[in-house]
C-alpha cells in the first residue's frame, strides 16, 4: 500500500512539475505576477511529493518487501541495515528517484530563499528547475519506475558485495549533490539568457550554488576515490575509467566556473563565457549520467540490446543540452561585456585557468568518447586507457599549478608581475627546499618525481605568501598583523585553503605513484616478508563469520627495527547472495604512508599468496581534497555569500530611493 | 577497519586447512566456476577482486620482470571492464601476462612484444591507442583545443583588454563631486537609519 501511495506521490510530482515549468515562465513572459507566484509553492509541493515517494521506497527496503522488484532484485534480509537503507541509491531506478529528489531540494531551496531575486528571474529559474524535473519523471514514470509489483518473494537477490561498504553507500547521494547542485547555474544561465541581462548581482547569486555543488563533487569523487583503493585490492587511487572520468568532468567545468563567475561578480567580465560554463557544467554532469546509466560505456552493443533507457536520457540530453545552447547562440550576442583588464592581471590569470581547464576537461571527454564514436562511425575498435590520459592531462596541469599562486596576488585591471614576483620570494625558496630535501632523500630517481613534489609545495606556498601579503606580515606590526588577519574575509581564507588542499592532493599523488613499493610473497605460517622497512611475519589464516559473509582472515604481525607495530589482518570474504568473493585489504596507516597488505589464493605446494605495499604519503591524497572542500565551506560562509546580505542591500537601496 | 583488526589477537594459530575441504575451498571454486562459467557477464558486473601477478610467473631476472611488469600495464585485459592485464585477475590476463614474460625471455624489445600481443588480439588490446589515421584526432585533439581555445579567448576578450592609457584613464582620480558622494554612500552605508 505504501509503495501505491509512493508511486502515486511520483506521478502527482510529475504533474505539479509540468505546471511549474509552464505557468511561472509564461507569467514572466506576459507580466503576470499571480503566474509567476505559483513557482514557489509548487516547489515545495514537488519536494514534499518526492520526499515522501522516496520515503516509500526506504521503508520497502528496509522492512524488506520483496513484493517490490527493486527491492527483490537488490536487497537482502541478512543484509546490515545502513546497506539496506543505501540500496535505496544502489540500483539504477532508485538512484533516479535520488536524483530528482535532490533536484527538487535545490528547487525547493530556491523557492524558500529566494525572495531576494527579481520576480521574473525566480520565476524562470524554478521553471527551468522544474523542465529538467519534468524530463527525468517522465522518465522515471514509464521507463525506469522502482515502484513495479511482482509476484511476492521469500528472498532477495541480494546487493553487489562490492557496494556494501560505507564509503561506496554515501558515495552516490555526494556525488548527485554535485551533479544536481550544477543545474542551479544551468538554471540562472538560462534565466539570464531569457531575460537578456545578466550583471554582478547574477554571479553573486549562482556563485555559492556551483561552490556548494563543487564542494559535494570534490567529497564524492574524493570517497570514490578512497573506496577503489582499499576495496578493490591493489592499492590503485585512479584509473581513468570512464565512469570516474564522467565526474570529473563536471568537477573540471565547475571549477573553471567558480573562477569565471569570480570575474564576473568583480568586474563584471567575462560574462558570456561565464553563462555557456554554466551551461557546459550542468550538461556534463547530464552526460555523465547518461553515460553510467545507459549502459553504453560497457560497449556500444550491450547499449543496442536494450536501449529503450539509453535513448530516453539521449533525448533528455539532446532536448535539455541542445535547447539550452541554441537559446545561448541566439541570446549570448546580445549581452553587454564590461569590465577593461590588461593580460597580466587578475582577470587575465583567470582567463588562462578557465582555458587550461576547459582543454583538459575536453581533453577527459575526448579520451572518454572518442573509442565509442569511433566504433559507432568506423567500427574499429581501438582502447584510450591511462597512457593516453596520462600523457594528455599532466601537461596540462603542469601551468596551471605553475600559474595558481600568481593569480591571487595579481590586482585586478592590470597586475604586477615584478611585484607578485618579490611578494613570492618566499614561496620559491620554500619550493626549491622541497626539491632539494626529495632529491637528498630519494637520489635513486625517478629524477622528474622530486620537481613534481616541488610543484606541490608551490601550490601551497602561494596561499601562504598570499596571507602573508595581505596581513602585511613582513612591514607591520603584531597588533596590525592580528587585526588584519582577523578582519581577513572568509572567503579569502577558503580560497587559500583550497589552493593549499589542491598542493596537498598533488604531493600525495606524485609521491604515491614514483616511489610505490610492492612485494608479491608465499608464505607460510612462521614465515616473514619485507617492504618498506617493515617486517611482517605470518600466523596463518583463520575463518571467520560476518553478518551475510564468510571470510579467511590472514593474520599478520608488522615490526620496524625490531619493535611491533601492529597486526594487519588482510581477508577475503565470501558472500553468500549473490555468491561472490571480494578482498579486504589490511592497512596500516604511518607518516610516512600506508603498509597496504592482501591476502591472495592458497597455494597448491602450501602457503598463501600475500602483496606487501607501500604507499608513500597516499593520505595527502584525499585528505587535500578534503581540505579543498573546507575551504569551499569556509568560503561559503562568508557574509557576502549568506543569503540575506543581498536582502539588505535591497532595503538600503530602496531607502536611498525614498 | 577496527572490527578486523580488534579479534585477531585473540585467534589461535590455525591449521592451514586442507585442501578441497571446509566451506572455504568450496566456496572459492564455486565462486570462480561461476566467474569463468559466465565469464564476461560477471566480471563485467562485479569487478572481481583483483589480484594481478602471481608469484609462479614472476621471472627471476628483476630488470625483465620490471620491464614485463610495464609492458603489462599497456595493455587491456580483453574480457574485463577497463582494466590492465597488470591489475586483473581474470584467466585471459593472466595468459597474456605469460605471453608477455616468453616473449621477453626469447629477448624481444618492449616494441616487438607489444606488436606481438597486438597481431594476436587486436589493436583494441593496447590501451595507449596507436597514431595512426583514426587516432590522429584523438592525439591531436589536446593541442588543437589548447590553440583553438586560447586564440578564441584572447580574440573575444581582446576587446576588453586594457592597454596602460586605457587603464590610466580608468584609475583617474575621484573627482570632488564624486568624492562627496562616495562619502555621503559610505555614511548612510554605516548608519542605515540616516
Amino acid at each position: 500500500m505504501i509503495i501505491e501511495l509512493g508511486h502515486f506521490a511520483l506521478i502527482l510530482a510529475l504533474a505539479v512539475a509540468l505546471l511549474q515549468m509552464l505557468l511561472p515562465a509564461w507569467g514572466a513572459r506576459v507580466g503576470d505576477a499571480r503566474l509567476m507566484a505559483v513557482a514557489p509553492p509548487a516547489a515545495l509541493a514537488q519536494l514534499t511529493l518526492l520526499a515522501f515517494s522516496f520515503l516509500s521506497l526506504t521503508h520497502a527496503f528496509i522492512t524488506s518487501d520483496f513484493s517490490v522488484e527493486a527491492v527483490w532484485a537488490n536487497s537482502h534480509t541478512a543484509k546490515p541495515l545502513i546497506y539496506k537503507f543505501s540500496g535505496v541509491w544502489g540500483n539504477h531506478e532508485g538512484s533516479m528517484l535520488l536524483w530528482v529528489l535532490i533536484l527538487a531540494l535545490f528547487g525547493a531551496a530556491v523557492a524558500l530563499f529566494g525572495s531576494n531575486l527579481p520576480d521574473t528571474v525566480r520565476a524562470n529559474v524554478l521553471a527551468v528547475q522544474a523542465a529538467i524535473a519534468v524530463a527525468f519523471l517522465v522518465f522515471i514514470v514509464f521507463a525506469s519506475s522502482p515502484f513495479n509489483r511482482i509476484p511476492p518473494q521469500v528472498e532477495g537477490r541480494g546487493l553487489n558485495p562490492i557496494l556494501q561498504d560505507p564509503a561506496l553507500a554515501f558515495h552516490p547521494p555526494f556525488l548527485y549533490g554535485g551533479y544536481v547542485g550544477l543545474s542551479m547555474a544551468f538554471s540562472f544561465a538560462i534565466a539570464a539568457l531569457i531575460e537578456g541581462r545578466t550583471d554582478a548581482a547574477w554571479a553573486r547569486w549562482v556563485r555559492p550554488w556551483t561552490l556548494a555543488a563543487w564542494m559535494l563533487l570534490t567529497l564524492g569523487i574524493a570517497m570514490g576515490s578512497w573506496w577503489a583503493y582499499y576495496e578493490l585490492g591493489w592499492g590503485g587511487w585512479w584509473f581513468w575509467d570512464p565512469v570516474e572520468n564522467a565526474s570529473f568532468m563536471p568537477w573540471l567545468a565547475a571549477t573553471a566556473l567558480l573562477h569565471s563567475a569570480l570575474v564576473m561578480e568583480k568586474r563584471e567580465a567575462l560574462k558570456v563565457w561565464t553563462i555557456l560554463l554554466a551551461i557546459l557544467a550542468f550538461s556534463l554532469s547530464l552526460i555523465g549520467t547518461f553515460l553510467v546509466r545507459s549502459g553504453i560505456l560497457t560497449s556500444v552493443h550491450a547499449f543496442a540490446v536494450d536501449p529503450r533507457r539509453g535513448i530516453f536520457i539521449l533525448a533528455i540530453l539532446t532536448v535539455l543540452i541542445g535547447g539550452a545552447l541554441v537559446l545561448y547562440a541566439w541570446r549570448a550576442p546580445q549581452l553587454r561585456q564590461g569590465g577593461l583588464f590588461a593580460p597580466i592581471s587578475r582577470e587575465g590569470s583567470l582567463v588562462l585557468n578557465n582555458i587550461l581547464l576547459t582543454v583538459a576537461c575536453a581533453t577527459v571527454f575526448i579520451g572518454t568518447l572518442y573509442p565509442l564514436a569511433l566504433e559507432a562511425v568506423t567500427g574499429a575498435k581501438i582502447s584510450v586507457g591511462p597512457p593516453y590520459f596520462n600523457l594528455t592531462f599532466a601537461p596540462l596541469m603542469v601551468p596551471l599549478l605553475l600559474a595558481m599562486p600568481l593569480g591571487p596576488l595579481l590586482a585586478w585591471k592590470r597586475g604586477d608581475l615584478l611585484g607578485v614576483a618579490q611578494r613570492l620570494a618566499a614561496g620559491v625558496g620554500l619550493a626549491l627546499l622541497a626539491l632539494l630535501a626529495t632529491f637528498v632523500l630519494e637520489w635513486r630517481g625517478p629524477w622528474l618525481a622530486p620537481f613534481g613534489i616541488a610543484l606541490g609545495a608551490w601550490v601551497i606556498a602561494g596561499p601562504l605568501c598570499e596571507w602573508g601579503t595581505r596581513v602585511k606580515l613582513s612591514t607591520a606590526g603584531r597588533g596590525e598583523v592580528l587585526r588584519r588577519a582577523v578582519g581577513l574575509p572568509r572567503s579569502a581564507y577558503g580560497g587559500m585553503l583550497a589552493h593549499a588542499g589542491l598542493g596537498l592532493t598533488v604531493i600525495g599523488i606524485v609521491a604515491t605513484s614514483a616511489w610505490r613499493a610492492e612485494e608479491v610473497v608465499i608464505l607460510r605460517q612462521g614465515e616473514r616478508a619485507a617492504i618498506a622497512g617493515y617486517d611482517l611475519s605470518f600466523r596463518g589464516v583463520a575463518p571467520r563469520q560476518g553478518p551475510n559473509y564468510q571470510e579467511v582472515v590472514g593474520l599478520l604481525a608488522v615490526t620496524r627495527n625490531g619493535s611491533p607495530v601492529t597486526e594487519l589482518a588482510p581477508s577475503k570474504r565470501t558472500f553468500d547472495t549473490p555468491r561472490q568473493t571480494t578482498t579486504e585489504a589490511g592497512i596500516h596507516v604511518g607518516w610516512r604512508g600506508d603498509l597496504y597488505v592482501v591476502l591472495g589464493d592458497e597455494q597448491l605446494a602450501g602457503g598463501w599468496v600475500v602483496r606487501l605495499y607501500f604507499n608513500p604519503l597516499v593520505r595527502l591524497i584525499w585528505l587535500g581534497a578534503i581540505v579543498m572542500a573546507l575551504g569551499g565551506l569556509l568560503s561559503l560562509s562568508d557574509r557576502r555569500l549568506r543569503i540575506g546580505v543581498p536582502r539588505r542591500a535591497r532595503r538600503a537601496i530602496a531607502q536611498a530611493a525614498e | 577497519m577496527p572490527h578486523l583488526l580488534a579479534t585477531p589477537r585473540a585467534l589461535p594459530p590455525l591449521p592451514r586447512p586442507e585442501r578441497g575441504q571446509g566451506w572455504r575451498r568450496r566456496g572459492w571454486a564455486a565462486a570462480r566456476r561461476t566467474a569463468h562459467a559466465a565469464g564476461l557477464l560477471i566480471v563485467l558486473l562485479a569487478v572481481p577482486p583483483a589480484l594481478a601477478v602471481e608469484p609462479d610467473e614472476m621471472l627471476a631476472d628483476p630488470a625483465l620482470e620490471a620491464r614485463a611488469r610495464s609492458i603489462s600495464q599497456e595493455l587491456r585485459c580483453l574480457v574485463c571492464q577497463n582494466q590492465s592485464i597488470d591489475d586483473s585477475n581474470a584467466a585471459l590476463a593472466k595468459d597474456l601476462r605469460l605471453i608477455v614474460r616468453e616473449r621477453l625471455r626469447a629477448g624481444d624489445s618492449d616494441g616487438a612484444v607489444l606488436a606481438f600481443v597486438e597481431a594476436r588480439y587486436g589493436e583494441f588490446v593496447l590501451l595507449r591507442p596507436k597514431l595512426n589515421a583514426h587516432t590522429l584526432l584523438l592525439w591531436l585533439a589536446p593541442l588543437l583545443l589548447l590553440a583553438a581555445t586560447a586564440v578564441g579567448v584572447i580574440r573575444r576578450t581582446r576587446a576588453n583588454w586594457a592597454t596602460p592609457a586605457q587603464a590610466a584613464a580608468q584609475a583617474q582620480p575621484l573627482s570632488a563631486a564624486e568624492q562627496q558622494r562616495l562619502a555621503e554612500l559610505i555614511k548612510r552605508e554605516r548608519d542605515p537609519s540616516g
